[in-house]
């Protein structure tokens, strides 16, 4: 066994094991083994998750909530168990607080639309990072032009940061909405530095999880987030799936979002009056088997060490970074010191579509492109960017792979 | 010569081309190739307006109307979509308006490229040839 294996080998942790739950991983692509670095899109699921949501539907699919047969019950069983789960792994105080919705996109949707209604007169302030993915800009795009609010934009390093010495809070600035941790750079933000500073104002915060939830231990109370969202699609559950956590005080305050079955108390056609947490947020019958899914996502996890899965890929991520650097003319885009399993790199003379197009030939699923980041491409003066991004399963011998494949590809390129 | 064929023999030249490679890498060093004799977009046409849109990587595409068949000239900032952009302007280049509007589009497909034709948002092949055929419609109305 070579010695690059060993480092990953001594923490105890069988990545064979874990790759076995994947039924995806046998895959051939092109004839070839497929080498899946594209996990910050989707991460693949493993068996349990599959099994949780198609024996929702084999066994006891019924309506939540509304009905007395056994099935109905059990179903609400099922999904409120999921919902339960997911209040421990992030440790929220209670399972009213956690709010499911169709994922973080969803989730944002909801916290802009929501909170923008509540708190936002003409001339306030929104603040958001310049490393947000579009579905963390647009809402509040969406949000400020409807209150006739202003969105104002923390900038960022050279390294992939926040420019913590230009954060633009002003005595207006009613919300402040930033990613845990980008999906393009793969830094992990000081947000809880952030929050800090944004309680002293009184400025309510949002948080996007998406993709901290398959890489790091989520504590909500810790992080004194007022509202956190994540999605289940990105960290082996179901797509579909996604959490918006919320502070009971503040959500209890918040108007609903969409109207409809589920989320109401009474209904005449004058004036309807709303549930109770969290199903004021809940309207019509949500993705059930999808929420199981996600339960049971979460539960995987914990089974296998959040932690433990986390050095693994600090170290793919180690190896990889090393490896690619001594590629010619290889950049990487997001250097910071604190980063999960996510590599951005640009290539002098090689355009990110066609490198993509040729590691696909050789089975490995890198994404290209912009990454829905338009803005941090624009601040890197770079049109795209070719992206691997890591997951429990992925190897070492993975990583030899994408580094063969991207200096053959570059080789016919250039 | 390409001129003296139809589309469809222009085509079929294509496919038997392509049929002499037997691995990718062969396969898309040959397109690479091919995106070199790509009848380059003046600099004046290279402009927003003859952006395709689609297409992940950026794809610029112009047509005149010469002595009644179109003329195209392309360019993009990605090899391999130049080298699909070079296939498709020998195949429907200096054609009537009506031929390019009547030709099938599959020899893509046959040449072990499928994956460039699937409609979807990380490639414009299709967005390419609707754009081809977008140009000959109009001029087939003059």
């Amino acid at each position: 066994m070579s010695t690059k294996t060993d480092t990953v080998a001594k923490k105890g942790y069988d990545v064979e094991e874990i790759r076995a739950q994947f039924p995806i991983l046998k895959e051939l692509v092109h004839g070839k083994p497929l080498v899946y670095f594209d996990n910050a899109a989707t991460s693949q699921k493993p068996r349990r998750v599959i099994k949780a949501e198609s024996a929702y539907y084999a066994t006891i699919n019924a309506n939540v909530h509304r009905g007395v047969h056994t099935l109905s019950t059990k179903a609400t069983e099922a999904q409120e168990a999921a919902r339960e789960t997911a209040r421990a792994q992030i440790n929220a105080k209670h399972a009213h607080e956690v709010i499911f919705t169709s994922g973080t996109t969803a989730s944002i949707n909801l916290a802009a639309t929501s909170l923008g209604q509540l708190l936002l007169k003409k001339g306030d302030e929104v603040v958001i990072s310049g490393m947000e993915h579009h579905s963390n800009i647009v809402p509040w795009q969406l949000a400020c032009e409807r209150h006739s609010a202003v969105l104002k934009v923390i900038p960022i390093t050279d390294s992939g940061e926040w420019d913590l010495k230009q954060v633009p809070f002003s005595e207006r600035t009613r919300i402040l909405a930033i990613s845990h941790v980008s999906n393009t750079l793969g830094t992990i933000n000081p947000v809880k530095k952030l929050i800090a500073q944004a309680k002293k104002k009184g400025i309510v915060t949002v948080v996007d999880g998406a993709q901290a939830a398959p890489h790091l231990r989520i504590d909500v109370q810790d992080l004194g987030a007022d509202l956190y969202a994540f999605s289940g699609h990105k960290a082996y559950g179901p797509t579909g799936t996604g959490v918006l956590y919320g502070r009971e005080e503040l959500l209890e305050r918040m108007p609903p979002w969409q109207g409809g079955g589920e989320m109401i108390e009474t209904v005449t056609l004058g004036k309807s009056t709303w549930a109770k947490l969290p199903f004021k947020f809940e309207a019509g019958t949500p993705h059930i088997a999808g929420i199981i899914g996600l339960g049971e996502a979460i539960r995987w996890m914990q089974d296998y060490d959040l932690g433990a899965m986390a050095a693994h890929e600090r170290a793919l991520l180690e190896y990889a970074t090393k490896e690619l650097l001594a590629i010619e003319g290889l950049r990487i885009i997001g250097t910071a010191k604190e980063k999960v399993g996510v590599i951005s790199f640009v290539i002098d003379g090689v355009h990110h579509y066609d490198l993509g197009t040729l590691l696909d030939q050789q089975g490995i699923a890198v994404r290209t492109g912009h990454h829905c980041t338009q803005p941090l491409m624009d601040r890197f003066g770079v049109s795209g960017t070719t992206r691997a991004s890591f997951a429990c399963f992925n190897t070492i011998d993975e990583v030899d792979a994408l580094v063969a494949g991207v200096t053959k590809g570059a080789k016919m390129l250039r | 010569m390409t001129t003296t064929m139809n589309i469809a023999q222009a085509q079929q030249e294509v496919v038997e081309e392509f049929a002499l490679f037997s691995d990718w890498q062969d396969r898309y060093e040959h397109l690479i190739e091919l995106g070199k004799d790509l009848p380059l977009i003046a600099p004046e046409h290279k402009v927003d307006d003859n952006l395709v849109r689609g297409c992940q990587s950026r794809v610029w595409l112009n047509a005149e109307l010469k002595n009644k068949l179109v003329h195209f000239t392309a360019d993009s900032d990605a090899m391999i979509t130049k080298g699909i952009v070079a296939l498709l302007v020998r195949v429907y280049n200096d054609r009537t308006p009506q031929e390019i509007l009547g030709a099938s589009t599959d020899f893509i497909d046959r040449i072990g490229l499928r994956e460039h034709l699937s409609p979807n948002r990380s490639n414009g092949l299709s967005a390419m040839i609707d754009q081809m055929k977008r140009y000959a419609l109009a001029y087939s109305a003059k």
